[in-house]
């Protein structure tokens, strides 16, 4: 049915994961001892750049944010203030929720806030790129049976494995193994970037397999 | 047989109940012990070894030293003497180490480190089982033979001051004595005034061989205000003077030709980070051993003190003092000790050591010939007697030397590789009781889970077919078997069990008990599995009653979750963390769904979609971003419907989880707790600093007040008076006991036990607990509003329950109990009802809580942990039961205010669900199941694991503690319920 989508989404997916592999081995040849674990602030803001960067060029030329009815000049410049205001509230959200599971309140506030601004780059940016700075659409998206498109759907998946990757990375943090991944915040930005990875090969592939029974309201 | 869920739930948990006990009964070890005679004599020591010739020398060497002086100081650290700052804290001391006639070591003590078991480590040199921490409290004789006994059989006189533990273990051995009590964790001078009162005296007379000194003042410090205290510094100079004191006197008296004193400082525990002690952390273990006597050669620097085990003592200062080793000792002899005495005594001491190991060896482990260690010992014999061959010809060559000191590092290694061997004996198991209280708790868990649809239906009553079990011929033949396999059992081990041990009548109640489980397990399962094939084939779906939400997916997978974090041992050490992490996780869901409930209820589209199961996160995070986002957009509307209720209602609604987010968030900086970040600087550190006492004062004053009004609503006239008095009380008791001050109280008042202030709150505690069964005594007999004095009775006695806790739980903790209090009423009135959870949710979540609060409240998987000063409030002196019972009460605070919490919820609940009471105790008897008898497999699994002492047997203890206060409650839950039907019935 959707066979066109499904192929760009898998080619885009594609291109965003292999830019997040190009984020994590280009560097290493520009600057001396960069590595996931010493240099892992570096490493993240890599990632997190790459991951913005791509996904707004992509979202961008694919064209599937919604069609807008007047384009007039103000009107985007607002939206794109709307949308900074957003990813800074997201940012600042990701920071408190952090801090509420019981990250440092301020010896380790960068790390924590990189981690913040490392999860907002893999999920509110998309739904930004996918849905535009409307409230409305997020509420009907994130609901239980909200999605209208296989953007959605892909949406809906992408963001629930980051965060449940964000999730799952804080476990092995008590354990009493010392090693480099243990430190505060790698595991958790490690799992964040392997649930996003795994939700960008998981959507199209569940989009694939379920198309039969997938059923969209009209727009 | 046709029972209700909560009288089915009670007997279950009873029942296993009795299978943990039974399995701890066989997981505690019983220490290493020899089998023959009890004591060692001098008669029964070996001859010296000498290859053809006759046996001559069969006596003891001379005895090195006339006069031992012990100084126990307890808790002392091994940094506080041998660490940077020792110079300033112990300055003579420090002295003697680095230049005077002194060895120093570090002596590693064996957890657990609490005083008992350190002192019967120090005197027998065996290492005690972990049940006697159980014991500590009440120290029976010690009957084991040990060096004390030893001395005084060898006319040794001895005379103790200091903890009066000592006095209760060797009520007969003291020429004089003076015992303190320990219990006063709060005195810390007058405890050990009490020690050096005699001091000066006693070192003036001959009249005493051996003389022990236990000072207990460090240990309370540690308790109350922790290792880096101010408190610290002046006592150990204290110690310091004592121990000047009494070297001065050794050195004074001592004369020419007669045999050299021996002044011995040591520790038998160190103290954690915190300040207590119990576990097995560094600063626990590692305690100072410093033995000074002029016997010993003058030290030219500080050396890095060497290690040995706190049990290498005593049999180093029973060969000094020319006394047999006690025979279940498990120590070596220190051989710096012997250095300077001829080479023929000190073989001779090695050998008596190694002969005394390997007796006590032949006696414990079966295969004691393959151990390397007495193989080794035999060839060390063998080429003494070689040595002594030569020695008797009277060869003085360099050849006696070099074979003296290979026979001297062939004694050594026998003696480290017999001691170790020794060691692993202590995880010897009575496996067949472990393994018979494990197959009772797994029955009992299968056939709880078994009767889930019947449990939690609509009607709550199960159908145990007990009567067809016990008719059936499976029944009798299965009794036959198992009793076939005990009387194998018992018949062919040669070690002893515990079931072994048992009367007849009781193993047959158990066979007989647990074959019938087994039968009613399997028709159980058989009804199941049949009742699962005729469903389909009725009905095309069934499972369309079990879809589950995204909450409880999230429940089942804590839950899970947590039982299988349990075998890793850091995640038992921080399990504080999983179940902050999990609360978190809660919170953020039950804020998702509060937000769907109140914005998108009435636009919820009916499509048929597949819908993705695991997006409690990200929707639950999206909501809140709309919510953060839209409060800023919507006070226009805000305004308009400002003073609509139901508009406020859902404003409160939706801040009570974030409200429970931000309290929990605070709360767990109050008590770090755990192991590895246990050092890091909290709250509660904070608060009970000399320096922060006014905030802590207004703190503690403005936790009352809010736990009077949150409590006092349900309550009757009489009882809010008593419970405003009760509070008061608590303060004015904090007050006395020196934690806070009264604005109007001059700060050099002095500080008493506070004993008139407790007993006055305990008397309004039992008031209140009085008019509350009264209260529900009379629901019984009411024929109108009998449901309003139940709920009412219920309440009273929850509230007597919080005035008690107000009153054990230190003034820092009070917003724990305040942030418990707000949490549950929030919950109780916006969430739990609104949103219309059931019974098991509410029952699952409300544990949930009770576990993280266990662990906010500054409790941990470490049996150091445990306040025991608590057992003291309101009592002048130690009174067993109610000591205990307050520290249990103290100790599990959290779980049981949110059980009963939920006793009293789900009460008022039953109005509209009748079951609810029935649900919640199913549901709990299975929270507590599940992990409990995943644990027991995995400490059968994890038995020789290098934690298993430190790590996994004190959470086993912690978690049968937690199944009987939940047996308690779920006996309780019953009761309630029965009545309710009894109510019911006319
Ligand atoms: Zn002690
Ligand atoms: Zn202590």
């Amino acid at each position: 049915m959707w066979d066109h989508e499904i192929k760009a989404m898998a080619s885009s997916h594609a291109i965003i994961a292999s830019c997040i592999f190009m984020a994590t081995v280009v560097p290493a040849v520009f600057i001396p001892g960069f590595s996931v674990y010493g240099t892992h602030l570096l490493w993240l803001y890599c990632v997190t750049a790459a991951v913005s960067v791509v996904t707004v060029s992509v979202f961008w030329l694919l064209g599937v944010s919604q069609p807008t009815k007047k384009i007039t000049l103000s009107y985007k410049l607002s939206r794109l203030v709307r949308s900074c205001l957003y990813l800074l509230l997201s940012c600042l959200f990701y920071h408190t929720v952090v801090v509420l599971y019981g990250a440092p309140l301020i010896e380790s506030a960068l790390e924590t806030f990189s981690l913040a601004v490392l999860l907002t780059s893999l999920t509110t940016l998309r739904c930004l790129c996918v849905l535009g700075p409307n409230v409305q659409a997020w509420i009907r998206v994130f609901s239980r049976h909200g999605a209208m498109s296989v953007w959605d759907t892909s949406l809906q998946i992408t963001v629930a494995c980051s965060v449940i990757g964000a999730w799952l990375g804080a476990f092995p943090i008590p354990l009493d193994w010392d090693r480099p991944w243990q430190v505060w915040p790698v595991s958790c930005s490690l799992g964040s970037v392997i649930g996003y990875l795994t939700g960008l090969v998981a959507a199209p592939a569940w989009i694939h397999f379920h198309r039969k029974q997938l059923t969209y309201k009209c727009k | 047989m046709k029972i209700r869920t909560s009288v089915f739930a009670s007997f279950i948990m009873v029942a296993q109940v009795l299978g943990i006990a039974l399995f701890l009964r066989g997981f505690f070890p019983v220490p290493v012990k020899s089998s023959l005679s009890s004591r060692s004599k001098l008669s029964d020591l070996p001859a010296e070894p000498l290859t053809g010739g006759p046996h001559n020398a069969s006596r003891l060497p001379e005895p090195l030293f006339k006069r031992v002086v012990i100084m126990l100081v307890d808790a002392l650290r091994e940094d506080f003497v041998f660490g940077p700052d020792g110079r300033a804290n112990m300055p003579y001391t420090r002295n003697l180490v680095e230049r005077g006639s002194a060895h120093s070591f570090v002596a590693k003590a064996r957890p657990p480190t609490v005083t008992m078991p350190r002192i019967k480590a120090l005197t027998t040199g065996s290492i005690p089982g972990f049940i006697d921490v159980v014991m500590n409290l009440n120290s029976p004789v010690l009957l084991e033979d040990n060096l004390l006994w030893q001395a005084k059989t060898a006319g040794k006189r001895i005379i103790f001051y200091g903890d009066d533990t000592w006095v209760r273990l060797f009520p007969k051995l003291f020429m004089e004595h003076d015992g303190t009590t320990s219990f006063f964790v709060s005195d810390y001078t007058e405890v050990d005034n009490n020690v050096t009162r005699h001091l000066d005296s006693t070192l003036k007379r001959d009249d005493w061989d051996l003389l022990i000194l236990h000072y207990l003042g460090l240990d309370h410090i540690g308790h109350v205000s922790g290792p880096h205290s101010p408190l610290v510094r002046p006592k150990l100079l204290e110690m310091d003077d004592v121990l000047k004191k009494i070297h001065g006197s050794l050195v004074s008296k001592e004369s020419e030709g007669s045999l050299p004193y021996l002044l011995v400082l040591c520790g038998d525990h160190g103290m954690s980070e915190t300040g207590s002690h119990g576990g097995s952390s560094d600063p626990e273990v590692n305690t100072p051993l410093v033995l000074i006597s002029p016997a010993f050669r003058r030290k030219v620097g500080m050396e890095k003190p060497g290690t040995v085990e706190q049990v290498d003592l005593p049999p180093t200062l029973a060969l000094g003092l020319g006394l047999p080793i006690s025979q279940n000792s498990v120590g070596r002899l220190i051989p710096a000790v012997v250095e300077e005495t001829p080479l023929r005594n000190r073989l001779r001491f090695l050998h008596l050591n190694g002969h005394q190991l390997s007796c006590l060896l032949r006696d414990s482990v079966a295969e004691h010939h393959k151990e390397v260690g007495v193989e080794q010992f035999r060839v060390a014999e063998k080429s003494h007697g070689g040595w002594m061959k030569l020695y008797l010809e009277g060869n003085t060559s360099e050849v006696l030397g070099n074979v003296g000191k290979k026979v001297l590092r062939q004694y050594l290694e026998a003696l480290a590789s017999m001691s170790s061997a020794l060691g692993k004996q202590l995880g010897k198991y009575d496996m067949y009781s472990m393994v018979a209280g494990m197959v009772i708790v797994f029955q009992l868990l299968l056939v709880l889970l078994l009767a889930m649809p019947e449990a939690l239906s609509g009607a709550a009553l199960v159908d145990i077919p007990v009567l067809p079990a016990l008719l059936s011929l499976p029944f009798y033949l299965l009794c036959l078997l198992l009793a076939s396999v005990h009387v194998l059992v018992c018949t062919s081990a040669g070690s002893s069990c515990y079931l072994c041990s048992l009367s007849w009548g009781l193993v047959f109640a158990a066979v007989a008990f647990s074959s019938a489980t087994l039968c009613v397990l399997v028709s159980m399962a058989t009804r199941r599995i049949l009742s699962g094939l005729n469903v389909p084939a009725k009905s095309g779906s069934s499972s369309s009653g079990w879809s589950l939400s995204e909450l409880d997916v999230l429940l089942l997978a804590g839950t899970a979750g947590h039982t299988l974090s349990l075998a890793a041992s850091s995640f038992v050490e921080e399990e504080h963390q999983t179940w902050y992490f999990l609360l978190n996780t809660l919170c953020l869901a039950v804020f998702q769904d509060v937000c769907r409930k109140y914005f998108r209820e009435q636009r919820r589209p009916g499509s048929i979609g597949e819908d993705v199961d695991d997006e409690v996160d990200n929707e639950e995070e999206e909501e809140e971003r709309y919510y953060l986002s839209s409060k800023g957009r919507r006070p226009p509307e805000l305004s308009q419907q400002g003073g609509d209720p139901r508009s406020r209602e859902r404003w409160l609604a939706l801040a009570t989880p974030p409200l429970t987010l931000a309290c929990c968030r605070l709360m767990r900086t109050l008590n770090q707790t755990g192991v590895q970040w246990a050092h890091l600087p909290d709250m509660g550190h904070w608060l009970n600093s000399s320096e922060h006492k006014a905030v802590l004062s207004l703190l503690a004053a403005l936790c009352l007040v809010l736990i009077y009004f949150l409590i006092q609503r349900r309550c009757s006239l009489v009882s809010k008076i008593a419970l405003a008095l009760g509070l008061l009380g608590v303060y004015s008791y904090r007050a006395a006991v020196g934690n806070v001050v009264f604005p109007w109280q001059h700060s050099g008042q002095n500080v008493s036990k506070g004993t008139v202030e407790a007993r006055f709150v305990y008397i309004f505690v039992l008031g209140i607990l009085f008019s509350g069964t009264k209260d529900l005594l009379r629901s019984q007999i009411a024929a109108t509003a009998a449901s309003r004095l139940k709920s009412r009775g219920l309440w009273e006695i929850y509230s007597g329950l919080v005035l008690l806790v107000a009153l054990l739980f230190r003034a820092h903790n009070l917003p724990v109990l305040c942030c418990c209090l707000l949490i549950q009423t929030l919950m109780a009135r916006f969430i739990w009802k609104k949103l219309h959870y059931d019974a098991a949710q509410t029952t699952i979540m409300h544990y949930w809580f009770g576990q993280a609060f266990f662990y906010f409240q500054g409790n941990s998987n470490n049996i150091g942990t445990v306040d025991i000063s608590v057992g003291f409030v309101g009592l002048e002196s130690y009174v067993e039961a109610p000591a205990i019972f307050l520290t249990a009460l103290s100790t599990y605070a959290g779980p049981l205010l949110w059980a009963f919490h939920l006793v009293c919820y789900l009460n008022s609940e039953s109005n509209r669900t009748p079951v609810a009471l029935g649900h919640g105790c199913y549901c709990l008897a299975l929270l507590r199941s599940v992990p409990m008898a995943a644990y027991v497999v995995l400490v059968t699994a994890l038995r020789y694991h290098l934690f298993i002492w430190s790590v996994f047997s004190p959470k086993l203890l912690y978690e049968a503690a937690h199944a009987l206060l939940c047996t308690t409650l779920c006996l309780f839950l019953s009761a309630m319920e029965q009545a309710q039907a009894d109510a019911g019935k006319p």
